[in-house]
């Protein structure tokens, strides 16, 4: 049975797999291309369709998020603005390092081992601070005062650096101009480096360099997304690359996640969100060394493997997120209430 | 799909990233419109209640 000349059985596929990656996209500001792009290629897909899709399929989703974001007060627009500004002009300068190691010969191999050791440093950095912090986090409210205690000490730092013009950012955080710069362009530069998307880069700057709460850190990370996603799916759909029976129905099904996903950010407990991520960068950066050594050795079944560790934890997670949701939810219910004295 | 299959160049680009932008955006409303009818009962199921 076909629908628009596409076979049901494979929009039910995609549709079914976009809801899984729409639910981190909303949850975690990253995600998309990291899971999308593999899973096109070892579906048979050429790559620069996989890529492009991939992209188009972000930039889609990533309107969405930001959409339900910006309805939970956890977009913070003048820091998104600076962001992109940064970010761009980093992209140019990692660029520009990219092709002199190309020059050298050097560029796969010093990539691969960067993006290993980001993925998985930052993966355990998350993860560890995450659990030594035990309870508490900051508030999920995005309006709320960000309080003193759970600012990361690398971000008082930075905060404490009082170059003119200062910023007022959502969280009643002050940070100045040319910090927020630095850190948009030390991201992009990373990003353009490694030739990823960077909200796996992106996220965490926010929260533990700048201080940005987590939850307006998701929300404007995802409205950065917006931009890049667009530009970069735009200039592969003039090639004729972006194949829409790929994108029309994979959106469908993130569109439901992504919302899902957004809602949860407002539920579940700010360390949990932490931890989640941190484990999902892990395991990340293990299916990203499997994937390289494949490569290297030329045994293809290493980039299916790479590819099932990607989905596994991709599945994983996310089913994490929903049932830590719905317990919160639960235990708000049977929570009783406290007398007045 | 939609006959875009062989859409390329400027236009052929903003056709493809438009539809894309009017599904997403589609969605976004229609989804909404779908929590904001289903979603207090769903969340009720969830809590318990």
């Amino acid at each position: 049975m076909e629908l628009f000349g596409v076979a049901l059985s494979l929009l039910a596929l995609f549709a079914g797999f976009g809801v899984l990656i729409g639910l981190l996209f909303g949850f975690f500001g990253m995600g998309g291309s990291f899971l999308v792009t593999p899973a096109l290629i070892v579906m048979g897909y050429d790559t620069s369709v996989a890529v492009a899709s991939g992209l188009a399929f972000v930039f889609a989703t990533s309107v969405i998020a930001t959409l339900k974001h910006r309805d939970l007060g956890q977009v913070d627009y003048k820091l998104g603005v600076l962001m992109i500004a940064g970010t761009t002009a980093g992209i140019e300068v990692g660029k520009i390092g990219l092709h002199w190691l190309e020059g050298l010969g050097l560029a796969n191999t010093v990539v691969s081992v960067v993006y290993i050791g980001l993925l998985g440093g930052i993966g355990v950095f998350i993860t560890y601070t995450a659990v030594r912090g035990g309870g508490g986090g900051i508030s999920h409210d995005a309006e709320a005062e960000a309080d003193a205690d759970d600012i990361p000490e690398i971000a008082k730092t930075i905060q404490s650096y009082r170059v003119p013009p200062m910023m007022r950012l959502r969280g009643g955080i002050r940070v100045s101009l040319w910090m927020i710069l630095g850190v948009a362009f030390a991201t992009g530069l990373l990003s353009g480096f490694l030739g990823v998307g960077g909200g796996f880069i992106r996220m965490p700057a926010l929260f533990y360099l700048i201080g940005v709460p987590v939850p307006i850190a998701v929300g404007t990370d995802l409205f950065e997304i917006v931009f890049s996603g667009g530009i970069g799916s735009f200039l592969y759909a003039i090639d004729g690359a972006v194949d829409l029976t790929i994108v029309v129905p994979l959106l469908a099904g993130s569109a439901l996640g992504a919302r899902l996903g957004a809602a949860a950010t407002s539920i579940v407990d700010e360390d949990e969100i932490k931890v989640y991520f941190g484990v999902m960068l892990l395991l990340g950066a293990v299916a990203v060394a499997v994937r390289e050594i494949g490569g290297l050795i030329d045994a293809p079944v290493l980039q299916l493997v790479s590819l099932v560790i990607i989905l596994g934890a991709a599945a994983l997670v996310s089913g994490a997120v929903v049932v830590s949701s719905v317990r919160q939810l639960r235990a708000e219910t049977t929570t009783p209430t406290r007398a007045p004295d | 799909m939609f006959g875009l299959e062989n859409a390329t160049g400027v236009e052929g680009a903003v056709l493809v990233i438009g539809v894309v932008l009017v599904e997403a955006v589609l969605l976004y409303l229609g989804y909404g419109l779908l929590e904001r009818l289903l979603g207090p009962a769903l969340v009720d199921a969830l809590r318990g209640d």
